[in-house]
């Protein structure tokens, strides 16, 4: 396919490594120097030889032991029930539901990268696509727990599917939490099907570098016997497209589902009809910038500083920025809308908001969410792993943060005042928390350590456009 | 273009010579391009039971070797249509027929709020069908294939690219076909085993 995209002029500049287009953007998709070989064999290298073991194992253990919390968490949570978080009547959401949103956000960007940039042609999505999608399923299996773990009796969660049981009972299908069960399963399945097709043909190259015969047998089995005929190839292209072509509304619908949770139920500081758009802003915003913090560090200890160029991180700082607006400017409505609609209540709700018990909260998020990214106009910092990093870690934190302050804030100050109350989160709160980023984390070294983590035949082709001067 | 004609009916040719058996002739090129010039000639030259072999998708590959077009949106529109259908009509069964439950008189067909489901399950079915389409028409899982007899061809997933034209082709011979390889700038021309 015929792109434009990438095939500036590009000269060299005194300051950088890199060589940078007219407009003093980073021009390499790709380093000058690679070769089929080369990516194949830095890539598929490292589940096959393992480099870098000492920072696996360290990272790993601090990851699992944070997992093996969350399993203690978990544990006690079913032996005692909900009661050992903080929720109470009137802010019955409390953190899990925080939690729910802020994970199913950060998930986005998988989908995001691997459907919507597809169909755009934008080629420098090419060698963060299969990271990020395997960030996305992990972040949804993250999301999942929670409002399962906050049914109460995890145990019947399968009174959420549709199935014809003996108590002739069916969900109700006009409610958006089972939409969100339909949305959230649909996401995970499609996201893991999209993920999966793009990895056999790079399970097959590891298959054929192994030296091994466990490992052959293992890839092997994995990678189907793919053997990379023409045909093969034309219906994997094929069906590929089509399912970024699924996934692009699927992934801006998850987002709106999840908003409906909120914008359905008639409560101040949630009744809203800008909700859907710019949760899904929202979660692309934290998605990428969730990305930014897992790719920035793996990128300089494996040295992938040659695949994932400055060029992508300074593309996915871009796309922060215009994400960024696009939550600020969900706020601005926010407010705007509570003062226009002269609802006494939704005006209430919002000076509450700003000002009320939680109101320092509403402005750390303001500066985490709204003000330190503003650095990302200056193409340094876009360019600066490290600095790019520090603003991401902002983004995400502040997103948590922006959950928090929609579920809490919202629920602790409804319309009777006698109905008000503070919530304050507990240990095992924030053990669940923390415990989820462990799983996370684990699910996350397990891939880099066994999955080839960048697209090698979407890299070979990147090559082959260069060779053919359309790159 | 020279005029396609569709693969005559194809004999199993005799094999004179002893097991194991021939699966046919691969030719092993350097650049994806020269694959590409090669899989046209073998049209042209009337070959149709050969197929390519490459570590990533080469545009119009398949189409050189007589594959005009893939399968794969027929099934997932028909997914499509069966999720969408299915979801729409579960949702109504049950909420109208099943349990019905009359809330302050509005209708039980409350099409607008079946709407989300609906689109996720068109979705869900959809992408399971192109899914399962793509492997199930190319016969994957299949961990064997005569191909992966050939030492070389451990590179197809690296950095080579393959031209396999089987014995069963009505219009293979052994000596002429590898003949033919050879010419096209082959860097190497292989027996596959059966």
């Amino acid at each position: 396919m015929e792109t434009i995209q990438g095939s500036e002029p590009r000269t060299p500049d005194p300051d950088r490594p890199y060589p940078v287009t007219t407009l003093g953007y980073p021009a390499e998709m790709i380093g000058p120097k690679e070769t089929y070989a080369r990516v194949s064999d830095q890539i598929a290298g490292i589940p096959l030889k393992h480099p870098n073991p000492k920072f696996w194992f360290i990272g790993f253990t601090f990851a699992f032991s944070f997992f093996l919390l969350f399993c203690a968490a978990v544990t006690y949570l079913l032996a005692r029930g909900v009661g050992i978080w903080g929720i109470q009547i009137p802010v019955a959401w409390g953190f899990a539901i925080t939690n729910f949103v802020w994970w199913i956000g950060i998930g986005h960007a998988g989908t995001f990268i691997s459907a919507i940039l597809l169909l755009l042609f934008q080629k420098w999505r090419t060698t963060i696509n299969r990271f990020t999608e395997a960030m996305t399923l992990f972040a949804v299996i993250c999301a999942g727990m929670f409002p399962l773990l906050h049914l109460g009796r995890p145990w019947v969660f399968y009174w959420l599917l549709p199935y014809p049981d003996t108590m002739a009972l069916w969900p109700q299908f006009r409610s958006p939490l089972v939409w969100d069960v339909f949305a959230v399963s649909t996401y995970f399945t499609v996201s893991l099907l999209f993920w999966y097709l793009g990895v056999v043909p790079d399970l097959a190259t590891v298959r054929d570098k192994a030296r091994t015969r466990w490992k052959k047998i293992t890839y092997g089995m994995a990678a189907l016997g793919w053997r990379g005929s023409a045909v093969h190839w034309q219906r994997h292209q094929t069906a590929y497209l089509l399912l970024g072509g699924l996934a692009t509304p699927l992934v801006l619908s998850v987002h709106s589902v999840v908003s409906f949770d909120f914008s359905v139920a008639q409560l101040p500081g949630w009744h809203s009809t800008i909700f859907p758009p710019y949760f899904v802003a929202g979660a692309i915003y934290s998605g990428f910038a969730m990305v930014l913090n897992l790719l920035i560090p793996i990128r300089r200890i494996y040295g992938l500083q040659n695949l994932i160029t400055e060029r992508t991180l300074n593309n996915m700082a871009c796309v922060m920025l215009a994400t960024g607006w696009m939550v600020a400017y969900g706020y601005i409505m926010e407010a705007f809308m509570a003062w226009y609609s002269g609802d006494p209540f939704e005006r209430a709700e919002m000076w509450d908001r700003a000002f009320g018990p939680y109101g320092w909260i509403f402005w750390i998020l303001m500066t985490l969410n709204c003000v330190i990214p503003q650095l990302l106009w200056s193409r340094r910092v876009r360019t600066n792993d490290i600095a790019l990093f520090f603003v991401a870690l902002s983004i995400n934190l502040g997103m948590w943060v922006e959950r928090f302050v929609i579920v809490v804030q919202s629920l602790s100050h409804d319309f009777v005042p006698s109905s008000w109350k503070l919530y304050t989160p507990t240990f095992w709160d924030a053990a669940t928390l923390l415990g989820s980023v462990g799983l996370f984390l684990t699910l996350q070294f397990l891939f880099i350590r066994y999955v080839p983590m960048i697209s090698i035949s979407e890299s070979r082709e990147l090559i082959a456009q260069r060779k053919e001067g359309k790159l | 273009m020279e005029e396609r004609t569709n693969p005559e009916v194809i004999t199993e040719p005799a094999f004179e010579f002893e097991e194991p058996r021939l699966y046919g002739l691969m030719a092993e090129f350097e650049e994806h391009e020269q694959l590409l010039a090669a899989a046209r000639r073998a049209y042209a030259e009337g070959y149709r039971r050969m197929d390519g072999f490459s570590p990533f998708p080469i545009d119009g590959l398949a189409e050189a070797l007589g594959h005009e077009y893939s399968e794969i949106p027929f099934f997932t529109l028909a997914g499509g249509i069966i999720g969408g259908l299915g979801g729409y009509f579960m949702e109504w069964y049950a909420m109208a027929h099943l349990y019905p439950l009359n809330v302050g008189g509005r209708p039980l067909n409350s099409w607008p709020n079946f709407i989300p489901i609906t689109f996720e399950l068109t979705i869900l079915i959809a992408s399971f069908a192109a899914f399962v389409s793509v492997f199930l028409l190319s016969k994957l899982p299949q961990p064997h294939h005569p191909v992966f007899n050939v030492p070389e061809f451990e590179r197809a997933s690296i950095d080579r690219f393959f031209l396999c034209i089987e014995a069963a082709d009505p219009k293979f011979e052994r000596s002429a076909t590898r003949q033919f390889l050879e010419n096209l700038k082959a860097s190497k021309v292989s027996e596959v085993e059966e």
